[in-house]
């Protein structure tokens, strides 16, 4: 195997899936954001909700394009730059992908264009359901997204065939119900609400400090704060969830991520800062808070969470183990249908480890030749690049924080302290627009280059799973990619702000007419002679 | 008693084999007129405001019908895994020309019309024009190169393997038949487009449309005819020498094949296939004739219905190739050695004879809601138009 194309095609992905988890949460959240007000409206018929609906629509549709755009990247890319990968576990995480599509992408892209387009044509409460509808299909695809992805890194309900030569399902409940993927769903499509509400509060933040669109910005700050401030929370609690999973499933991601190269005597402390180094195999200038790590992993004040080096000595014993199913399979395979029973015995018995023999492909063809220093070498590979980890997770844990004591100080204001936000809140609110992406990258990354050496955690290692191709064909996808991506990011920017700068634009009398008089009857100025709403 | 055993493995097969025929014409009926019309937009539009027009009939239903595709690449994954990693990786810069020339598309809808200048809306009118031409034709050129085979291996380990340069692999798709079907596809396309542009609009633009439509339906039926001749005649087709293993593991390499004969033989061992040609020619004929006469709806409907004819006659004549390899013939993907599990080919027929109908429903109601012309007055006015 070449290892350019495997580096080449990693990249690609990483690239193209971060970029395409630029424009997803924000859709994600604010679908749902969108339908919250609309039902306001519905609800009051008060047409200043109606405005904001439209408004915030308008940025929702520039967004969720270039996720459509993008999101057919990630569909084609398993096939055309992983396609072992395709035909070793297609039998099981195909499924939720063609589900997805069947259940999430026609309703969210079926109804997205009456979104926009249906204002006119529908009553209030048909166009109400169908923006909930499209708010629903988002949400549905991130829930079949992450029962694939949650497979990869926890893969239940499947078995090794040797007759296919291919990973098989054998309990589709099992797929979906996999703890893993539950718990990544809550707390994914959470960050994106968050990611929506730091959005629709840094927006408005920026149009009250510049005194415009005063009224539809209270008013949307109002709903983005108590919304994000419950996501948020939601975020922090299924993020320990999904600690306490990944203590139980992968526990080398885990370990990784803390930088715990020995193992503790239970409950381990948790190492709040530190230079994690790889060769030296520890972790420099360490600041540990003692028994948090061994609560947070285990639950727990008595039980061990193993580290780096005793997963990496297992590792190798599991190495020896599928050396033993794969000439099993070798003999199963050469054989046609006539083996000793010994030999099906011995893979039925091994065949779990299977996986860990193909870690040897990386040094030699039949991993069967491999010398002892190359299955300590390959027990070496399980391990994770651990200083990205540690800081990805610390960076995306803190701003997590950080986000509950933004959103929270104004749920306050907004609740108790009749919405007179200080001019440095509102700059506050500002400038951490980017942050929430930066909390999901850094996630994504911790979840999959912690997923590292396997794409499908300890079923088939990376390097095995991409297709055959040149180092050309490679790079120039990528070059175009980089190439397209950037031009539309550029494009995309620019209409965003354009639209943000030019505010809400639709039913913009009736809204000021409707203002005037709400005003009116809230200092208590002749409300007799007021029509009805 | 297990579910999944109710329906037998071979029966699930064909069944998955019928169904990647419908999600495949699904996308061309649906998803067709869209590519169609981005095709013809710089020719039968020449004002902003006709152009307007013509991209605001597709603008509310186009991200749904694309969904087709996406649902296509979805199910040949879960339902036929070594299909979607030979084609997908076999066709990589071809599959990636077209995925480049989609992914301008969304963009090109949404956007062009959020800014005044003229420079950037042409751009945007030609990136669309690529958005859809550019699939309609490679779509075609890989349906002419499946018939003749395609260069793939499978190790034993079932790895699929590419011989030669990549340049080499990506220039000898666009071989005399593979070009043909291209040709065959990007006019089709193109006629459905036109009936549709003709059933949204009025006045020049419909007429432009109506008399680019004939042409086009006209070359489609002879490209197609002269195609088919030359399928008969020219064109080596795949032979299973060996014991079918109608329920056995899904190896690829467990059949024997060999190449010989021609894909027409099927016409002769099974004659109902006959009925797809001919749907095909008739169909397209009557849209042609039906674009001449200015008659919207029915043309729209006979395009459609060329468009299955066309599409089913390349697939049943394989039965049960569905992709054969050229250099290895045993390797070549059929109905009974390139398919899922038994449970995961049941779990996924369950779950699209639950929501098939649900979305051919919602389709439908969203149609009707968009139903009526697009005009020139209404695109103007309203400023959520693209």
């Amino acid at each position: 195997m070449d290892f350019g194309i495997v580096e080449l095609s990693r990249l690609q992905f990483a690239m193209t899936a971060m970029y395409h988890f630029l424009f997803v949460p924000l859709t994600l959240g604010l679908a749902v954001i969108v339908a919250i007000m609309e039902t306001v409206y519905v609800m009051t018929g008060r047409p200043m909700w109606r405005q904001m609906t439209k408004f915030w629509a308008s940025l929702f549709g520039i967004n969720f394009v270039l996720g459509v755009a993008t999101g057919l990247t990630m569909e084609f890319q398993f096939g055309m730059n992983w396609s072992y990968y395709s035909h070793y576990v297609g039998d099981i995480f195909g499924a939720p992908l063609a589900i997805e599509g069947l259940m999430a992408f026609f309703l969210e892209a079926t109804f997205v264009g009456l979104m926009f387009f249906g204002w006119d044509k529908l009553s209030r409460v048909k166009h109400l359901i169908v923006t909930w509808l499209v708010a629903i299909g988002t949400n549905f695809s991130a829930l079949w997204i992450l029962i694939a992805n949650g497979w990869m890194q926890n893969p239940v309900g499947a078995r090794f065939d040797p007759a296919s030569m291919r990973m098989e399902m054998t309990s589709f409940f099992d797929v979906l119900f996999n703890p893993v993927a539950q718990s990544k769903f809550v707390h994914t499509v959470s960050a994106g609400y968050v990611t929506a509400a730091i959005f629709v509060l840094g927006v408005s933040a920026w149009f009250l400090l510049k005194g415009r669109h005063i009224e539809l910005a209270r008013r949307s700050i109002a709903v983005a704060a108590s919304f994000g401030l419950a996501s948020a929370f939601s975020v922090v609690l299924l993020g320990d969830e999904s600690g306490y999973e990944a203590g139980l499933n992968q526990r080398m991601k885990l370990a990784a991520i803390e930088a715990m190269w020995e193992t503790e005597p239970a409950p381990a402390s948790f190492t709040a800062f530190g230079i994690p180094d790889q060769q030296a195999r520890e972790t420099k200038y360490a600041i540990h808070i003692p028994y948090a790590m061994g609560l947070i992993g285990t639950r727990s004040l008595d039980q061990q969470i193993p580290g780096i080096n005793d997963l990496v000595a297992e590792g190798e014993g599991r190495i020896r183990s599928g050396l033993i199913a794969y000439d099993a399979l070798m003999q199963i395979r050469a054989s046609h249908g006539d083996v000793a029973p010994e030999v099906t015995a011995a893979f039925e018995e091994h065949s779990a480890d299977l996986g860990y023999s193909f870690l040897l492909k990386r040094y030699l063809d039949d991993p069967r030749l491999a010398t002892e220093e190359q299955i300590v070498q390959a027990s070496w590979d399980t391990v994770p690049q651990v200083f990205p980890l540690f800081w990805a997770f610390r960076i995306m844990v803190g701003l997590g924080f950080a986000f509950i004591a933004v959103l929270g100080y104004f749920f306050v204001v907004t609740n108790f302290k009749g919405m007179n936000y200080p001019r440095w809140a509102l700059r506050t609110a500002v400038i951490i627009i980017p942050a929430p992406w930066i909390a999901a990258e850094m996630g994504w990354f911790v979840a999959e280059f912690g997923r590292q050496p396997w794409t499908v955690d300890g079923i088939l290692p990376t390097a095995l799973s991409v297709s055959h191709l040149s180092v050309a064909d490679l790079l120039i996808t990528l070059v175009i990619f980089v190439a397209l991506y950037t031009v539309l990011f550029i494009i995309e920017m620019g209409l965003m702000l354009k639209y943000i700068r030019k505010g809400p634009q639709d039913d913009v009398a009736e809204t000021e007419e409707w203002m005037a008089r709400h005003n009116a009857r809230l200092s208590g100025q002749s409300p007799n002679i007021q029509p009805a709403e | 008693m297990i579910l999944h055993d109710l329906i037998s493995l071979d029966v699930l097969r064909v069944i998955w084999w019928v169904l990647l025929g419908v999600l495949l014409i699904g996308f061309a009926v649906m998803d067709g007129f869209d590519l169609g019309a981005a095709t013809l937009l710089p020719f039968v539009a020449k004002t902003d405001a006709e152009r307007r027009v013509v991209i605001n009939t597709v603008g509310p239903v186009w991200e749904g019908n694309q969904v087709w595709l996406i649902l296509g690449g979805g199910a040949i994954f879960a339902a036929w895994p070594p299909l979607y990693a030979v084609s997908f990786s076999g066709f990589y810069l071809a599959i990636f020309a077209i995925l480049a020339a989609l992914i301008l598309r969304p963009v090109g809808f949404k956007y062009r019309s959020k800014r005044e200048s003229v420079r950037w809306r042409r751009n945007w009118d030609w990136a669309l024009f690529i958005g859809g031409a550019v699939p309609a034709l490679i779509f075609g050129v890989a349906c002419g190169n499946v018939l003749q085979g395609v260069p793939f291996q499978l190790n034993d380990m079932l790895m699929p393997m590419y011989p030669g340069p990549f340049w080499w692999k990506f220039l000898a798709l666009l071989n005399p038949f593979g070009i043909m079907g291209g040709v065959v596809s990007l006019a089709m396309l193109i006629t459905l487009g036109a009936a549709w542009i003709s059933l949204k609009t009025e006045g020049e633009v419909q007429k432009r449309a109506q008399a680019v439509g004939t042409v086009s339906g006209i070359v489609t039926i002879v490209a197609y005819i002269l195609a088919g001749v030359w399928m008969a005649y020219g064109i080596e087709a795949y032979q299973i020498v060996s014991v079918v293993p109608a329920n056995g593991p899904s190896n690829p390499l467990m059949t024997e094949v060999v190449r010989g004969g021609s894909w027409m033989d099927s016409y002769a061992a099974r004659p109902w296939i006959w009925i797809a040609p001919i749907l095909g020619i008739v169909g397209l004929g009557l849209a042609v004739l039906g674009l001449r006469a200015g008659r919207e709806g029915s043309t729209m409907i006979f395009a459609q219905l060329g468009i299955f004819g066309v599409i089913s006659s390349v697939g049943l004549p394989m039965f049960p190739f569905i992709l054969p390899s050229s250099i290895q013939p045993n390797a070549s993907l059929t109905v009974w050695g390139a398919s899922s599990s038994q449970l995961t080919l049941f779990v996924m027929l369950v779950c699209a004879l639950i929501f098939v109908p649900i979305i051919l429903a919602y389709t439908a109601w969203v149609y009707k809601v968009l139903w009526g012309k697009v005009t020139v007055a209404e695109v103007t006015e309203k400023h959520h138009y693209y």
